[in-house]
């Protein structure tokens, strides 16, 4: 299968972030080789950064061809799009407009409830409250597992038989989500209550585009560790 | 009806007969192809306007429900058993929820239509991308505006006119939003346009002296029957924001 040419497609990032992780994971399934550029989040923000993304100075930003695109769901969407053809390489987006609107509706529901609880338990230190954010993030999963019968259609994943938008944006939580499980001994993605997810989630992390972009769950934790130290090492303002 | 003798006549009457059974059937075909479409809404929600703008900018027949969201129908929490929330796009029974959701299915099934997003995958992540931007800011901060009061209020105000700003500097001198053909950030923002008034009067400012070119591009989308028929008043808008001040129980 042919490679995509190399089109200086660069990608601002920042380790072990779920939503540059989509980015890379729609490239990949396109075949597109991208220059990786991690940059400074905290101040001063690196000034690539910066410049490419005005309005909210976050990653993951895609630079392609001089211009820059912002906004995980909207960078997935335009690699969908600009890479329609290449290689055989299939549709991220599902082909049917309704199947297309409840993609697109799931993923911004993930994006509304679970990526802020996510963010929440990872800095959450009491056990009570760590235990109410978890019970949470399950209910969240629940309506997923319920969404992923209907999408999936019976197939391996969100999108059929193939990695689609739905199961990226979802996929991209899981190596937050497992380290988490660990950090916090919670449980998150419990096989007992969401046999389709837990299914899909060893079938997802086994995909050939997704293979060493979530690192194990230390990996994470070490990063959270190592911000609460620096915060706790610097003198209050 | 009086028999007539004449043959002449009867062919007449025979084409009129036909002609209006023919008039008739359409009739019932666009009324049968507006209950294929269901929206159901609220009538001041900016974002069920969203989706009234994109039906009458494709031409869409459809049948337009008002919900009342101190008490929602069955069919509300049977389309949207997720949010509970209005708009609702049911499409031959199928349920499409969130605003940007519905009109970006809108403009796919009603492909033959004035497109809504622009062709090229490009300028398709810049319009996903202030879409989004619209989403994310305006009616949260708007609502600080009325509702909140102090520094938390002085707060909201800087914000929202920075937010104005930020607006005003992506439309510079275009037409619209997505250049000379109206399209999907212009119909994400444009309800709110009837908000502004609202918006500066609870604020404490003027949108005319912050953003004066997306006053102009208001007005020039207001020119649009499809805005203009779903607009309303923004003394009605502002009325209505006064209802729910003293529904809260805020000054």
């Amino acid at each position: 299968m042919a490679v995509a040419a190399v089109e200086d497609v660069k990608v601002l990032s920042d380790p072990l972030n779920p939503f540059v992780i989509r980015v890379l994971i729609a490239l990949r399934l396109k075949r597109v080789e991208y220059e990786l550029v991690e940059v400074q989040l905290a101040e001063p923000k690196s000034e690539i950064l910066v410049k490419s993304n005005p309005v909210y100075k976050m990653v993951p930003v895609l630079l392609h061809r001089g211009k820059s695109i912002c906004e995980s769901a909207v960078i997935v969407q335009y690699i969908d799009e600009e890479w329609s053809d290449g290689g055989g390489s299939s549709s991220i987006l599902p082909a049917d407009p309704f199947n297309r609107a409840t993609a697109r509706f799931w993923a911004a529901y993930i994006d509304d409830k679970l990526t802020a609880l996510i963010r929440a338990l990872r800095v959450e230190t009491e056990a009570e409250k760590a235990t109410e954010l978890a019970g949470q993030i399950r209910q969240v999963l629940g309506l997923l597992e319920e969404a992923f019968a209907e999408c999936g259609k019976g197939k391996g994943f969100f999108g059929g038989d193939a990695v689609g938008y739905l199961d990226i944006a979802l996929g991209s939580c899981l190596g937050w989500i497992m380290a988490l499980e660990k950090g916090k001994s919670v449980k998150l993605l419990d096989a007992e209550e969401l046999p389709r997810l837990a299914g899909w989630a060893e079938r997802f992390l086994a995909e050939e585009s997704v293979k060493g972009l979530v690192p194990d769950a230390d990996e994470h934790l070490k990063i959270d560790e190592v911000a609460a130290a620096r915060t706790s090492a610097t003198p209050a303002a | 009806m009086p028999q007539t003798a004449s043959l002449h006549l009867t062919n007449r009457l025979h084409i009129h007969i036909v002609l209006e059974s023919e008039s008739e059937r359409e009739r019932e075909r666009g009324a049968r192809m507006a209950e294929a479409v269901v929206l159901l809404d609220v009538w001041v929600s900016p974002f069920g306007q969203r989706c009234r703008i994109a039906l009458a900018e494709k031409g869409v027949a459809y049948e337009y429900k008002e919900e009342d969201l101190a008490n929602k129908s069955p069919l509300l929490l049977q389309a949207n058993p997720v949010h509970k929330k209005i708009p609702v796009l049911i499409h031959d029974g199928k349920p499409v929820c969130e605003s940007l959701v519905i009109v970006q299915y809108i403009d796919e099934v009603w492909s033959d239509g004035a497109p809504i997003l622009p062709a090229d995958p490009y300028a398709r992540a810049q319009a996903r991308f202030w879409g989004d931007f619209v989403d994310k800011k305006i009616y949260d901060c708007g609502i600080r505006l009325w509702k909140l009061k102090g520094e938390a209020h002085q707060e909201a105000k800087k914000e929202f006119i920075e937010i104005l700003k930020v607006l005003e500097a992506e439309l510079g001198d275009r037409k619209y939003f997505g250049g000379d053909a109206f399209g999907y950030v212009d119909i994400a923002l444009v309800p709110f346009f009837a908000w502004f008034y609202t918006y500066e009067t609870c604020g404490g400012f003027s949108v005319e002296a912050e953003a004066p070119k997306l006053v102009a591009w208001g007005k020039r989308c207001m020119e649009r029957e499809s805005v203009s028929q779903t607009l309303y008043d923004p003394l009605k808008v502002y009325e209505f924001v006064c209802s729910l001040k003293k529904k809260y129980g805020i000054e």
